[in-house]
């Protein structure tokens, strides 16, 4: 954090990491286009993971966590934040010093602080997926998290792939120095269009904690789990992977939903996760079949 | 004699694992190499290696063996399986004795070879925890993708392959401050290498390091660090370098509860807390980094300050939010709580608990007010399962709750009870004092054991799940360490019966069961049915019923207390004697017979008599087993012999005189007055023949040797002695 003032502004710091990782062979994608908790779920992470051919991407994925909306309150927690996500199967040799060189390219120096991978074993019981991996810290701050797939959708992978998140918001605060999400530079622009993180999402923030625990209606999000689910159901019958897996991501989020919304009980909780598992169980198969027959 | 290396360099192993692997890998050279003689067998265990080094043979020793095969006049099919089953060939075998021989000469084997084979193979099968693969790897797995394997032979590698990884002899350093490889050429060498290359490859250097080193920096600032090995150890296994250095932590956070802010930095940051010259908690934290920055810390330190203080802000935040309300106002929360299925939810428990806590106050002598009070805090004792902080840092429970009583104008006895609740968590917890907060400590783990074992969740030899051994024991050291007289079985009774209110079908199915066991376990009982369909049994410490599955619960708890005793090195023997005398509950009173038993049966008087009372129940076992028992009162008139007359008045003064000690519970004296016996005893021995050739004679003094028997009896059961 030597000179913050001229660390990098919040998209500088995505546009930083588009382009080290198109420099590793990384295809650049767009965050998909539906409601997710996590960039895990995008179909580049999940169903690409599966299956024998190479893949490499990176991209930003929107991460919607309804349960963790402050209505813009708290400096830390937002319901609605920036996950930068880089898929490689197989994982390369080299996973852990690329990672490391992408720290550098956005003005972390591993001789100056103190870079750390501490053991984390990931799981997501959504996505039947586990693997094991580290978070990464930086003097003390978790800046990312690093996974070795061993399984997703319930299937052992074919060949694993390495996965890191990089949370963009935490991170930006780090290399800006600042204590306040809301306070970042979000671009560097001079007089009326320098705008801060907060420009951007504060009032989005509020707008959706007061829909996520408030006002969203339980019986309509019920009703479209129970849709998707049949949906999903259905696609799958055809051999439609990507098609059924949108239905699954949908019956995710919505579930987030009702959680935040206090109407699922701890013993429907578990029930709910996995009907969403079966899903993403039914969908990989699915994918993984084609992935083999069309070669 | 030959120098054996081997190292194995992968990405991070998980600081917990580290040196169990380590252990395994010299278990494994031992094992694999053993036809090596290894000897000198040291490994290591770090964040990014495991090795080992040994010294063994340079090579396998050449061996003869005989293999005997079938007999010559066998059927030709024994000789050629004989022949497959060795891959030998006809000409080989020589004929000896009517058998066919196979004479086995194993030349000499070089080391290398037996490391490259057998022991690279039992490498391949390494038992992490939990092991990965990788994109390189194929099926091999290993804790995190293996990098390199370094293995040498008196400095020469020895070539194998370990899943993708092929042997040599390179190594790397430090990963930031000396990227790169270097050549291994010797153990010696590499560690020293290794330290040029700001590794410490050793746990307990590093360890020890760590200790002088955080010591030193919070010495800069006039601080002690409070003391912590589990956490010493976790980050002895994150660094290969440490540098420890001090951190600030903000002044206004000073202002959380101690025990919130140290668990934070200790869980989330694995930072050291500090105190001042008076052990007070002090606004820094110790940590340890794995680097020594180019700008000398000063970055590493600043961004960990941060890091902390939005951490605390965090539980500042829990803080305030909690304490907006009053600790019983989350009563109703706990409704939501689950405590387990078939025994309802954490408000039921609650609701037990309060009651419990109240009998036991009553039962140890308190007055209302302090029974109420002790009531008041069972009742409250798990509101704070729903507060927020707890729901963060479940750790805090029971003490969270105290704070939160306090803040809610509880009283300092009541935050104080609902504290110290849980404990003791381990034997060498701290025990809760004073009648409330014991009352409620004790009434939380007996409500625990009485539920678990009515739904018949009992733990087994290797699963205790509900944790029910600890629970015991807590109830043990609570009584002991308070000196408490607690009527154990009473207690018990009113919180099983309080259990199957609440699950009397679950109760119903497992009456015959108990009954059966307290009938097994020769309980004096008068088993039956009471009206309400459960069984109940006599207490006979109280003369009261008692429902038929407190006798179980109240042994599981004796049996931890045998354990305890165990593990004291006191004789466990001994309790068993005074246990099956006095069908005691009383815990404390049970020791201490236990500890006055133990101290006679030291003492040259008490082994004497111990043995006097064996030779008497051997006379009596082998003439009851003629024309016995051989029980009733001894007639005067029949003691001929002055040593039996003797012997008849000393048994009567010592009894009286037991009886009256033992209703003083003054056991020592009681004891003491045994040795009284030991020179009628010894002089009947040696001058009155027991089997006189009078039949009346000979029944006189075997009664007179049952009413020893029966007297020493008072005091323990002396046939339950060993040794």
């Amino acid at each position: 954090m030597q000179d913050q003032k001229h660390a990098l502004s919040f998209q500088d710091i995505i546009l930083a990491l588009h382009r080290f990782w198109a420099r590793q062979g990384c295809v650049i994608l767009q965050p998909y286009d539906m409601e997710m908790g996590a960039g895990t779920f995008h179909p580049a992470t999940t169903l690409r993971s599966l299956g024998p051919k190479p893949w490499a991407a990176a991209y930003v994925q929107p991460s919607r966590r309804p349960s963790d909306g402050r209505y813009g309150e708290n400096p830390n927690r937002l319901q609605h934040y920036y996950q930068y996500q880089v898929i490689m199967k197989p994982s390369p040799a080299d996973a852990q010093e690329l990672l490391l060189a992408s720290y550098r390219e956005i003005g972390l120096d591993p001789l100056r602080h103190d870079f750390r991978f501490v053991e984390d074993d990931w799981e997501s019981p959504t996505l039947g997926a586990w693997g094991l991996g580290w978070e990464i810290w930086c003097d003390g701050m978790e800046v990312g998290q690093f996974t070795y797939f061993q399984q997703v959708g319930g299937i052992a992978v074919d060949v694993p792939s390495f996965e890191m998140t990089y949370g963009l918001e935490r991170l930006a605060m780090y290399v800006q120095g600042v204590e306040n999400v809301y306070s970042l530079r979000f671009n560097d622009a001079e007089g009326p269009h320098a705008l801060s993180y907060g420009d951007v999402f504060l009032r989005a923030e509020k707008d959706y904690s007061a829909h996520n625990f408030e006002v969203a209606d339980t019986a309509m999000l019920m009703r479209h789990f129970g849709d998707a689910e049949r949906e999903c159901g259905a696609l799958v019958a055809r051999g439609l992977a990507q098609p059924a897996y949108d239905q699954c991501i949908k019956a995710s989020h919505l579930f987030n939903l009702l959680d935040a919304r206090g109407v699922i009980s701890v013993t429907e909780r578990a029930a709910y996760i996995g009907r969403v598992r079966t899903l993403a169980k039914a969908c990989a198969e699915v994918w993984v079949a084609g992935e083999t027959d069309h070669g | 004699m030959a120098e054996f290396f081997l190292e194995l360099f992968s990405e991070e192993i998980p600081a917990r694992m580290q040196q169990a692997a380590a252990e395994q890998l010299a278990k494994l050279v031992g094992a694999q190499l053993a036809p090596l003689s290894p000897r000198d067998v040291r490994s290591f265990g770090a964040a990014r290696r495991i090795a080992v080094t040994a010294t063994i043979a340079a090579e396998v020793p050449a061996s003869a063996s005989e293999l005997r095969g079938p007999k010559l006049a066998a059927p030709p099919q024994a000789l050629e399986g004989f022949l497959r089953k060795n891959g030998a060939v006809r000409e080989e075998l020589v004929e000896e004795d009517g058998y066919f021989l196979l004479r086995l000469n194993l030349p000499s084997r070089p080391a290398g070879e037996l490391i490259a084979g057998e022991f690279a193979q039992a490498l391949a099968g390494f038992g992490w925890p939990k092991s990965m693969r990788w994109g390189q790897s194929g099926a091999f797995t290993w804790v995190r993708p293996l990098r390199r394997v370094v293995c040498l032979l008196d400095g020469t590698v020895v070539p194998f392959t370990l899943g993708p990884v092929a042997s040599g002899d390179e190594s790397e350093g430090h990963r930031f401050l000396t990227p790169g490889a270097f050549r291994v050429r010797s153990a010696a060498q590499w560690q020293e290498e290794l330290r040029a290359r700001f590794v410490i490859v050793d746990a307990d250097e590093r360890r020890e390091r760590i200790r002088a080193g955080l010591r030193a920096a919070a010495g800069e600032k006039g601080l002690g660090v409070a003391e912590d090995a589990g956490l010493l150890d976790e980050v002895a296994g994150l660094v290969e370098w440490p540098v420890c250095l001090i951190g600030a932590i903000d002044p206004g956070q000073m202002a959380l509860p101690p025990e919130v802010r140290e668990l934070s930095m200790k869980v989330n940051q694995r930072y050291f807390a500090t105190r001042d010259a008076a052990g007070n908690p002090a606004p820094y934290f110790a940590f340890v980094a794995n680097i020594a920055a180019n700008d000398g810390g000063a970055a590493i330190i600043a961004g960990n300050e941060r890091v902390l203080r939005a951490r605390l802000a965090d539980a500042e935040h829990f803080w305030a939010q909690d304490r907006k309300q009053r600790l019983d106002s989350w009563l109703p929360k706990l409704d939501a709580v689950t405590f387990h299925a078939k025994l309802g939810t954490q408000h039921a428990r609650a609701g037990r608990i309060e009651a419990l806590a109240r009998e036991i106050a009553r039962a140890l002598g308190a007055d209302q007010a302090a029974a109420d009070a002790a009531a008041r805090a069972g009742r409250l004792c798990k509101a704070d399962l729903v507060s927020g902080m707890v729901g963060e840092f479940p750790e805090l429970q029971g003490i969270m709750g105290g704070y939160y009583a306090a803040s809610s104008g509880e009283g300092e006895a009541i935050a104080a009870a609902i504290r110290t609740h849980y404990q003791p968590k381990g034997p060498s917890d701290e025990v809760p004092s004073g009648v409330i907060a014991a009352a409620v400590a004790l009434a939380d783990k007996i409500d625990t054991l009485a539920g678990f074992f009515v739904i018949g969740e009992k733990p087994t030899g290797s699963g205790d799940p509900y944790a029910l051994r600890r629970a015991a024991l807590g109830v043990i050291r609570i009584v002991l360490v308070n000196r408490f007289a607690l009527p154990l079985r009473q207690i018990l009774d009113v919180a099983v019966e309080r259990i199957s209110e609440s699950s009397f079908e679950a109760a119903e199915k497992t009456t015959d069961k108990a009954i059966a066991y307290a009938q097994s376990q020769n309980v004096p009982v008068g088993a039956r049915l009471s009206a309400r369909g459960r069984g109940t049994v006599l207490d006979p410490a109280s003369g009261k019923q008692i429902n038929s599955r407190v006798p179980e619960i109240f042994d599981f708890i004796i049996d931890r207390l045998r354990v305890l005793l165990r593990s004291e090195g006191k004789r466990f023997d001994v309790l068993n004697a005074v246990l099956d005398t006095a069908w005691d509950d009383d815990l404390t009173r049970l020791i201490a017979r236990t500890e006055a038993l133990g101290a006679f049966l030291a003492s040259e008087d008490g082994a004497n008599l111990l043995a006097a009372y064996r030779r008497s129940a051997n006379i009596l076992r082998i003439e009851d087993a003629k024309d016995g028992p051989h029980e009733g009162t001894i007639d005067p008139g029949l003691l001929a012999e002055a040593a039996e007359i003797a012997l008849a008045d000393a048994l009567e003064a010592v009894d009286r005189e037991a009886v009256r000690r033992l209703t003083d519970e003054d056991f020592a004296a009681a004891m003491r007055g045994f040795a009284a016996l030991r020179a009628p005893v010894d002089a009947f021995f040696d001058h009155v023949t027991v089997n006189a050739t009078s039949a009346e004679l000979r029944r006189n003094r075997l009664r007179l040797l049952a009413r020893l028997r029966d007297v020493m009896h008072r005091v323990a059961d002396f046939s339950k002695l060993e040794g």
